[in-house]
């Protein structure tokens, strides 16, 4: 390892804290850090000592961590609207759910899962963590109210429409197609 | 009382979730006897739970 690599290196757990303290999720402060420490390896030459290397990096880490933010407010979110937008103004289904022939069929593929996961990977983060723990993990809806610190009548409406938005993901992307 | 399919469809949605209340049971029994919609959102809710329960398994 050069000395460079070394010494950047040994700024990582220091952009972690700051990063984690910015972000507030673990796995997106990691991925910033990654994203900064890989940019300055890379970069070496435009430090070339101009100033100290823990300002420098926490330079780039700053980008990252407004890129980063970007990319969470960006999320698909299925708002309230939209949840409005299936129904028609009496309530009636604007697109009738249809059948799906045999779908547990589809529990044999390999593929369906992977498709499962894309739609999963779709929802924004709170309504799949509630979903996953409800409908993965047998969570009772009491417990995720407390994991979450949402109330109940929150909860009931995350898991709903996660629901909605699989049930309709599934529909465009497995079931739907021949 | 009569359910919209939106009303009927959250209930169905909350009965894998708590126990509905008796009226809201009969209400949400009537509503599925005619209404095929809120029926195949029924059995594709179900669908999604059985299919969650073995996703890490099938990973493997």
């Amino acid at each position: 390892m050069s000395e460079f690599r070394a010494q950047v290196e040994g700024e990582r757990a220091y952009l972690l804290r700051y990063a984690t303290l910015q972000l507030r999720d673990s796995a997106a402060a990691e991925d910033a850090v990654q994203e900064t420490l890989l940019a300055a390896l890379a970069g070496e030459a435009g430090f070339a000592g101009r100033s100290n290397l823990r300002t420098w990096l926490t330079g780039i880490l700053k980008h990252k961590i407004v890129d980063a933010i970007r990319r969470m407010s960006r999320e698909p979110t299925l708002p309230e609207e939209d949840f409005d937008a299936l129904f028609d103004e009496k309530g009636h289904w604007i697109e009738m759910p249809q059948a799906w022939t045999d779908p547990d069929a589809s529990l044999e593929q390999k593929e369906f899962f992977s498709v499962l996961e894309d739609c999963l990977g779709k929802l924004p983060a709170k309504t799949s963590q509630a979903f996953m723990l409800r409908e993965h993990m047998g969570f009772e809806t009491g417990d995720i109210c407390k994991e979450l610190a949402i109330t109940p009548t929150h909860c009931w409406v995350l898991l709903h429409r996660a629901r909605l938005a699989l049930r309709m993901c599934l529909e465009m992307n497995w079931f739907g197609k021949t | 009382m009569m359910l919209s399919c939106k009303e009927a469809s959250r209930l169905v949605s909350q009965g894998l979730d708590r126990n509905l209340g008796f009226g809201q049971r009969v209400a949400l029994r009537v509503h599925l006897a005619i209404c095929d919609g809120c029926t195949n959102f029924k059995d594709q809710v179900e669908f999604l739970r059985r299919a969650v329960k073995q996703l890490e398994s099938k990973q493997s």
